[in-house]
């Protein structure tokens, strides 16, 4: 009974980690790390919600993050829109796209889903390519400084609480939907689709509103990185960048909002010192990632909690 | 005019016969493992870069060739050995995510052991084109068709008329009714990955005279492949290779006819429109899920 697990004490544990590390963090490559962990986590946490809960692949979000970024930088650039307006368009956007191509799409099962989502994925990638008239093509573009009701972040430290609040905000948002009927609801669809449509849940509806919750999520935490990182480029969308993105989730444990954002932080700080090897980062990081899905297959957080379950409680 | 659109249909098929050998190897690993193997573009990869080291390191091209298929077939082996039989019963997600971290290990070893600068391969027999109507046709071209051809007629041999193939077919339709029957399935999930890294290793070979080789060629020619083997319906050899041909000559005459930039996003357009209108693909069986 996973879900009785005191989620609220993970929430307060998550809180005091994110008010205490920058005590912790001294220069501004370590704040550099810290703002990219909050950003994947926070893609994580919804992208969570679409496979670890809802069953549903997606190799695809890396395409809805790429979408959130180039929205806010060609809006704010070419259009003078401002930065926020900028990123509630690019939200909206995402939102209709994702709730049109999300009936046909979530359809499909299996590998079937994979390769579609995929496709649509490497579309996205393939148009921010090609359209360099808005775009700036593979060179990518800048982009301004976000603006926040007339408030400007400058240092790290300021980034670091705007990423670090979106990344809490989200984390509540899944733990509630979790916890809701809608929370049971995709459990349902996850043990068995046909099951769960038998018993009167509109699994269709279900399945919809989590694939446009997370690519939402993923659109908004683009844009955010657009603003912070002030250049961004179409390999932001590429098939690389949403297997990243799947391997956190899977690599912190399905259907564990923690786990995603462990596997986040995991996977965003290890290539930090895996540059150290150079030549054989790829090896290492694909080495790695096989032998965790061979020896750990339900993820760290998951298996982490199971071992620590077995010492301490009666084993049952 | 005629002349264009022979000129694109040639490379059409030419290349969409390349997708439909990596699209096979996808279909038959699928078969008896339910596992969609990512590495397969991969194994395109090495068969294509270790000719070349191989024919660099002085031996005749034949011998390199057959040595690349070999080493490549040792590699699927191992893959099969030490990533996929030990998580016979992972979820499709987790195999997913298995598959896609031997890619990635694949490619940085290969970057390793070469490194990232293309490579550029002789054909088998000269590239003096031979003229048809106005359109240039490379010798290349016919090798590549006439071996696929060759590997059809060969996989329809195996699978219909020896022990093996047919034992091979029987798990792919119902693995506990083959092991109750006495066919060692797991020889048969063995046999799966060497059949499919000998094709993908062959299929780099013939392409890399056209298309030159790298580090990197795996990735698209990999997920193409798939394109080609979902077109098809997954898991039907024969689809897999009609897809690579529908594929290849789509692409094609998307490069000649609108616009040579969104040649790349032609295979995955594709993709979608069939998956939304025939969710099994063109030959797929339907599946019917159990509760």
């Amino acid at each position: 009974m996973e879900w009785r697990q005191p989620q609220t004490g993970g929430m307060l544990v998550l809180i005091f980690i994110i008010i205490t590390l920058p005590l912790l963090l001294d220069n501004n490559f370590h704040y550099e790390i810290a703002i990219k962990v909050c950003l994947n986590a926070a893609v994580c946490v919804g992208l969570n919600l679409l496979i670890g809960y809802a069953g549903q692949i997606s190799l695809g979000h890396a395409g809805f993050f790429a979408l959130g970024a180039y929205a806010s930088a060609i809006l704010t650039d070419r259009y003078g829109l401002a930065p926020m307006m900028a990123m509630l368009t690019g939200v909206i956007g995402v939102g209709l796209l994702s709730f049109v191509i999300a009936r046909p799409i979530l359809k499909l099962k299996g590998h079937y889903l994979a390769m579609g989502t995929l496709g649509m994925g490497i579309i996205i990638s393939i148009v921010l390519n090609q359209e360099a008239d808005f775009t700036g093509g593979p060179d990518g573009m800048s982009v301004g400084s976000l603006s926040i009701f007339g408030w400007e972040p400058v240092t790290e430290l300021h980034w670091y609480w705007i990423v670090a609040t979106f990344l809490v905000v989200c984390v509540g948002l899944s733990l509630n939907l979790i916890n809701s009927p809608v929370g049971r609801a995709l459990r349902a669809v996850h043990g068995s689709e046909i099951a769960a449509r038998t018993m009167g849940i509109d699994t269709t509806r279900y399945k919809v509103l989590v694939f446009v919750v997370s690519a939402v999520l993923a659109c908004i935490a683009g844009s955010l990185y657009a603003h912070y990182n002030g250049y961004i480029t179409p390999s932001r969308a590429n098939f690389f960048h949403s297997i990243e993105l799947v391997t956190m989730v899977v690599l912190g444990g399905m259907a564990s909002t923690f786990g995603a954002v462990v596997g986040a932080m995991v996977l965003t700080v290890v290539p930090q010192f895996l540059t150290v090897f150079e030549d054989y980062e790829m090896m290492v990081f694909g080495g790695v990632l096989m032998g965790m899905m061979i020896f750990m297959r339900k993820g760290l957080v998951p298996t982490l909690k199971e071992a620590i379950g077995k010492r301490f409680n009666d084993p049952d | 005019m005629f002349a264009e659109f022979l000129q694109y249909l040639i490379s059409g098929v030419t290349v969409g016969a390349i997708y439909g050998l990596v699209g096979l190897g996808f279909s038959i690993i699928f078969n008896s493992s339910q596992v969609i193997n990512f590495a397969q573009g991969e194994f395109v990869m090495i068969g294509g870069m270790a000719t070349v080291s191989l024919i660099s390191a002085g031996i005749p091209m034949p011998l390199a060739m057959l040595g690349a298929v070999a080493i490549t077939t040792i590699i699927g082996v191992l893959i099969e050995k030490f990533c996929i039989e030990p998580s016979r019963n992972a979820p499709v997600v987790t195999l997913i995510i298995i598959t896609i971290g031997a890619s990635i290990f694949l490619r940085g070893m290969a970057e390793v052991i070469w490194d990232r600068n293309f490579h550029s391969l002789a054909p088998i027999s000269g590239d003096t084109p031979i003229n048809i109507g106005g359109a240039m046709l490379l010798p290349q071209s016919i090798w590549i068709v006439g071996s696929l051809v060759a590997v059809v007629i060969a996989l329809w041999y195996f699978f219909n008329r020896t022990l093996m193939g047919k034992a091979m077919l029987a798990t792919s339709y119902n693995r506990l009714a083959a092991q109750l029957v006495g066919i060692q399935v797991r020889s048969i999930l063995l046999l799966s990955f060497v059949l499919s890294s000998a094709l993908g290793a062959f299929a780099g070979i013939l392409i890399a005279p056209i298309a030159m080789t790298y580090s990197t060629v795996g990735i698209m020619l990999g997920l193409k492949g798939f394109s080609a083997a979902i077109v098809g319906g997954l898991g039907n050899p024969m689809g897999a290779i009609i897809g690579g041909l529908i594929v290849g000559i789509a692409e094609a005459m998307t490069a000649g006819y609108i616009s040579s930039a969104y040649k790349d996003a032609v295979a995955f357009i594709i993709i979608l429109g069939v998956l939304f209108f025939m969710p099994n693909g063109l030959f797929g069986q339907k599946m019917v899920e159990k509760v």
